[in-house]
């Protein structure tokens, strides 16, 4: 019995060392077919019309309401100490280095994520990935490199859109229901933000495309078992990369926060 | 003409291969010769690894053992480059077709005349519409995209994007399943003449004797992942061996036994 309960956990550390190498191998040859060419354009300029196109209604909405609470949670807590005219300030802090990245990211993950790897699950399952072989075209170049390279350069052009909608946010309701003065809710929003804050932000969007992208890529192409397969590698891929996106987010908070 | 073929390297030679998924053993110590310009031709039951067999050579599945040379080379020893430049050789119509659905037909034929050997867009889709035409589909059809097909029509799309390249090896995997009797001798002549007018060495998988007697020169029969018996295709009748008269006469009683649980 004791034996039984070692032998799994051996089974499971086993397994999940596999995983973590089946991962970084994937990763490696898709990062050195993205440096090296040949390149296709056409899918690239594809993939960032998906991407990023397609995405700005749903970032647009969740931006300005995330804005729009961050100023009303902002007001409650700061009028405990009379710093309500604080509430500009941290918003837009709030919105640049972490909500907006964060919020975003994860918003993408479920739209963008889940797409690639149904598409390229069902690419595996129906074998128009071995098509490909098979007509000297290899499939990291033609299907994984496009879709990684769309994502790092898309997310941070779209995360800056959410950002100033979502400062947009916070105006409208500072402004239409906290009875800022519009000129000051401005003034206070530009006066103390820093540079650092807008890229430490898109240097974080970049990271998560990458990583939307990735678990997109990866899951599809290693999807077997049909139908149920690519639905499988669709909920793998989402839950996975908003887990990374959590994860790294902490880790390059980290880093920006030392400099 | 047999004689001096022996003497060749055959253009593929398969010897021992064996390929497993998990414990399930498909290729059991596989072997088998095409010779260069002839029509080989696989029989065999379902899920007896004839795909399989297909895909090692391909090397979209590595075999754990065994040799596997095209054209005198061994394949299974090659780095990705030298691979790819192989590959550039074949043709293969998939049993079930594998065109990519986010591609209009003509693109489809045209895919490889685009992308591996570098032709203009609008050269190769002139050739496309001329291999549609000899898979019998109309111009028009190259703009529809492959999900507006029906399953024998998106064969024959798979069919001309085999032969779009004029390859010098063709593998076609169950090229007439699902088309009907006239259109499955359409494609049958094509095969034959894919080998006859550009001299290309062809592997064809198929269940149906009928085309496998028009299109072969040899046949091999394929049992629990080996080659159990293979021949010159006028031999078939006087095989001497009772799987391959199981098997071509369609008899459910003989020495192959369906696992069938009753
Ligand atoms: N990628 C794979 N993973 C696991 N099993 C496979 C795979 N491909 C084929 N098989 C198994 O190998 C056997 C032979 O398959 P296949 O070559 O497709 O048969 P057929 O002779 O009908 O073409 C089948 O039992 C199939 O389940
Ligand atoms: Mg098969």
């Amino acid at each position: 019995m004791r034996w039984n309960f070692l032998a799994l956990i051996g089974r499971v550390s086993l397994s999940f060392l596999a995983a973590v190498g089946r991962v970084a191998l994937f990763t490696a040859t898709a990062i050195r077919h993205s440096l090296t060419p040949r390149w296709y354009l056409r899918h690239i300029a594809r993939q960032m019309m998906a991407i990023g196109y397609y995405s700005l209604p749903v970032i647009g909405l969740t931006a300005f309401f995330t804005g729009a609470v961050l100023a009303l949670q902002i007001y409650i807590g700061s009028a405990r100490f009379n710093a309500e005219s604080a509430v500009a300030t941290i918003v837009v802090i709030g919105i640049t280095r972490e909500l907006g990245p964060v919020i975003g990211g994860l918003m993408v993950a479920g739209r963008v994520s889940a797409a690639m790897a149904a598409e390229l699950g069902t690419m595996r399952v129906t074998e128009q990935i071995d098509a490909l072989v098979t007509l000297s075209t290899n499939p990291f170049k033609y299907l994984v490199a496009p879709r990684l390279i769309a994502a790092v350069i898309t997310l941070p052009a779209l995360i800056l859109v959410a950002d100033i909608i979502g400062v947009m946010g916070g105006y409208a309701v500072g402004t239409g229901k906290l009875n800022f003065n519009y000129a000051i809710y401005l003034k206070n929003t530009f006066q103390f933000l820093e540079t650092m804050d807008v890229i430490s932000g898109l240097v974080k969007a970049a990271v998560f495309g990458f990583l939307i992208a990735l678990m997109g890529c990866y899951h599809g192409f290693n999807s077997t078992g049909g139908a149920q397969g690519v639905g499988r590698a669709t909920t793998n891929a989402v839950v996975s990369a908003s887990i990374l996106i959590l994860v790294t987010n902490y880790l390059v908070t980290e880093l920006f926060f030392a400099k | 003409m047999t004689e001096q073929a022996n003497n060749e390297t055959p253009m593929i030679r398969l010897r021992d291969v064996h390929k497993r998924f998990g414990p399930k053993v498909v290729l059991d110590g596989l072997s088998l010769d095409v010779p260069k310009g002839q029509s080989v031709v696989v029989i065999g039951g379902s899920g007896t690894g004839k795909s399989v067999m297909l895909k090692c050579i391909l090397g979209l599945l590595r075999p754990e053992q065994g040799l596997i040379e095209v054209d005198g080379e061994n394949v299974l020893q090659m780095n990705a480059g030298e691979r790819e430049q192989v590959l550039r050789k074949f043709g293969m119509l998939f049993q079930g077709a594998a065109l990519f659905d986010s591609l209009p037909v003509w693109e489809n034929v045209a895919f490889g005349l685009i992308s591996a050997h570098n032709m203009k867009r609008s050269a190769a889709r002139e050739i496309a519409i001329e291999k549609l035409a000899q898979v019998g589909l109309a111009p028009e059809v190259g703009n529809l995209s492959p999900a507006e097909l029906s399953g024998g029509m998106q064969k024959r799309v798979g069919l001309a994007r085999a032969i779009a390249t004029d390859p010098e090896i063709i593998f076609f995997d169950e090229p007439t399943t699902g088309l009907d009797p006239i259109m499955a001798d359409v494609i049958n002549n094509l095969i034959v003449d894919s080998v006859k007018n550009l001299g290309a060495t062809t592997l064809s998988i198929t269940h149906d004797m009928a085309s496998a007697r028009k299109i072969a020169d040899r046949i091999a029969m394929i049992y629990k992942g080996r080659i159990i018996w293979d021949g010159p295709v006028d031999q078939i009748d006087n095989s001497g061996n009772e799987y391959v008269d199981q098997f071509i006469h369609g008899r459910a009683e003989g020495p192959i036994t369906m696992e069938l649980r009753r």
